[in-house]
């Protein structure tokens, strides 16, 4: 019955505010008309670029991020008391990642700032390694391989990364793990006694992340060697310069926005990585993410973890404001 | 020998490890699919079998995952590319000075990682309900609605970067001509610009699609007491103990290599036929050139 009301009530609004509409309508549609953006895409097609651009950049970007930041200078409140006295910003989430519990002993909180340290420590490990791995079959791709071996080669390297990045992490822990292939291999051939764990040595892990992201490395390289005139190679060769001379001074300064694109990429992911430090990480040892996600499906502390990813992410915008710095490009290079 | 074909040796011998790398790890682990021991692993070989397929279907639990995965991913489609649309339309037409703040800021979330994409997102839509006083059944609290909203977050970046690209070709005089002529804007959209679009729309639907489906770090804040596939699999991996798994891999492999293959294929047919086509012009207009050198005499 009240369902009937509710329509009822809609209906008789809807016929008195109609004619008040309608009065002010047209002067509301010369009035939209009258933009000049409106003019140049017509009403409905300004209507959905705006609407679309808004809910994009403010419901998804700029107010959850800036959601998460006040939401970290908070305490962690059951729902009844959110907004009632106790509800005032803290830095306790901040501090606790410092200095841990007030009654621990320990000046420091060790455990999660030595995760943390660990954490972008070898983040820049991976990315470097990553470069060193895939430059040169970049470079071989871009300036040495031509036509239909250079398809092959771009083939072959995009098949192995349309399977699952977890499944991806699983062919790691074949391969690695104490019966797996490699303890196996090694022990058939005598060189080893026992077996070795590698999982818990963190072989496996750092593998698996520089694995995980070639693909993202090697295009952005791939792209920015391509663009390079070979006869600049040739030249310089003609003058005498080395082969190692000729990439240092000829190859990579053409090549830096695809190196800033590809590094700010690889490290980023591997900072952020969740999946695979979950999989191939040792029973010991924990990634950065790993504590945030504890702290949010274990701790049930979602102000703590929220704080913990906002110290993720600065880590991530000062290493992408310094690789910009270091080689000179802006954004716009990086992210293409 | 000489430096040159030693350098060229060297050359080969890295690119043969480097795909040793890669390709390694997959394929041993499609053998230990068909591996018969109960555990996951190639040594020792216990006999060959076709059993971790058929437990893989009878799977309840991933094939909702994938159920799942799949409606997200649609819903990702329908969501990020018309963002992505308009976002790249919009970015030419506004000024100078408030453009290049507007690309940082949709630029952001694709590097930013994926666990805080997730996190902000939420945290931001439960406390929206919460402040709504919205019940726990309602969209703000809905993990396939979150997960489709995260993931768009950065995968709407992805789909304005294609348009971008495909948009620095697009001939401005084409938009005019049409107003000229007396086409409304509307008209100009669907007849015009949409058409031009149509392959970047093809290759920003399916880059949407691919990359929400195997996305994991947004996609396990944001879903809560929902599963999809990846967060399925991610659990069965950290017990890693089914061959299953393996199974599932050398699934996805053959299909990948499958489309591989036939992308290839439909390329080289169409290099031909352009091929072709070239030849046949240049034929015809060497023909006419011939028809008109003979007729150059009796004209002069």
């Amino acid at each position: 019955m009240s369902e009937f009301f509710t329509v009822f009530a809609a209906v008789l609004a809807a016929l008195i505010i109609a004619p008040a509409i309608q009065k002010h309508a047209d002067r509301w549609w010369s009035g939209l008309t009258d933009i000049r953006f409106v003019q140049r895409n017509g009403v409905f097609i300004s209507v959905y670029l705006v609407v679309a651009v808004v809910f994009w950049v403010l419901f998804m970007i700029v107010l959850p991020q800036l959601y998460m930041v006040d939401f970290s200078f908070r305490h962690n409140l059951p729902l009844e008391e959110v907004g009632g006295p106790d509800d005032v910003y803290t830095l306790e989430n901040y501090r606790y990642l410092l200095f841990g519990r007030e009654t621990d002993e320990a000046w420091l909180n060790w455990l999660h700032l030595s995760v943390f340290l660990r954490t972008i420590i070898a983040s820049v490990l991976v990315t470097v390694a990553n470069f060193a791995l895939c430059y040169p079959i970049a470079y071989y791709m871009a300036q040495v391989a031509r036509g239909g071996k250079a398809r092959l080669l771009v083939i072959c390297l995009i098949v192995p990364f349309w399977v699952n990045e977890i499944l991806r992490a699983f062919a790691f822990r074949i391969l690695f793990g104490t019966s797996g292939v490699i303890n196996e291999v090694l022990q058939g051939l005598g060189l080893i006694d026992g077996a070795i764990d590698f999982l818990r040595a963190d072989v496996g892990l750092y593998a698996g992340l520089t694995y995980a992201y070639i693909l993202l490395m090697i295009f952005p390289l791939y792209n920015a060697i391509e663009s390079l005139d070979h006869n600049q190679v040739e030249a310089a060769r003609d003058l005498g310069a080395p082969w190692w001379r000729i990439h240092y001074r000829v190859v990579i300064p053409h090549a830096k926005p695809g190196i800033a694109s590809g590094c700010t990429m690889v490290f980023m992911l591997s900072a952020g990585a969740l999946a695979i430090p979950q999989i191939l990480g040792g029973p010991s040892s924990l990634w950065f993410t790993q504590i945030i996600y504890d702290w949010f499906f274990q701790g049930l502390n979602w102000p703590q973890g929220s704080a913990y990813a906002l110290v993720l992410l600065l880590a991530c915008l000062v290493f992408v404001l310094g690789v910009m710095r270091l080689f000179k490009v802006s954004l716009g290079d990086i992210a293409r | 020998m000489n430096s040159a074909s030693v350098r060229r040796l060297m050359t080969g011998f890295y690119i043969l490890l480097f795909f040793a790398y890669l390709f390694g790890p997959l394929v041993l682990m499609g053998a230990a699919a068909f591996n018969s021991a109960p555990y996951p692993q190639v040594t020792p070989w216990e006999g060959f079998t076709w059993q971790w397929f058929g437990q893989l279907a009878q799977d309840d639990q991933m094939m909702d995952g994938l159920k799942n995965s799949l409606i997200i991913g649609v819903g990702v489609v329908c969501l990020a590319v018309p963002i992505g649309l308009a976002a790249a339309l919009m970015i030419s037409q506004i000024h100078a000075q408030a453009r290049s703040i507007f690309y940082v800021i949709v630029v952001s979330p694709v590097l930013t990682p994926g666990v805080i994409l997730g996190i902000s997102t939420l945290v931001f839509w439960q406390r929206l309900g919460d402040w709504q006083g919205a019940d726990f059944e309602s969209l703000y609290y809905d993990g396939f609605f979150l997960t489709v909203v995260g993931q768009s977050t950065f995968i709407s970046a992805y789909c304005m970067l294609v348009f971008l690209a495909r948009l620095q070709r697009f001939d401005r005089t084409q938009e005019e001509a049409a107003l000229d002529l007396g086409a409304t804007h509307t008209q100009v959209f669907w007849k015009i610009l949409i058409p031009f679009l149509r392959p970047a729309i093809l290759s920003a639907a399916v880059l949407a699609f691919l990359t929400s489906f195997e996305n994991y770090n947004t996609t396990v804040f944001t879903i809560q007491f929902e599963s999809t596939l990846t967060t399925v699999l991610a659990g069965k991996v950290r017990m890693g103990t089914q061959p299953d798994l393996s199974a599932l891999a050398v699934i996805i492999i053959a299909i990948t290599l499958l489309g591989a293959i036939v992308h290839e294929v439909l390329r080289r047919r169409e290099a031909r036929r352009e091929a072709a086509a070239f030849e046949a012009a240049r034929r015809a207009e060497m023909e006419t050139d011939l028809a008109s050198l003979g007729q150059e005499p009796a004209t002069t």
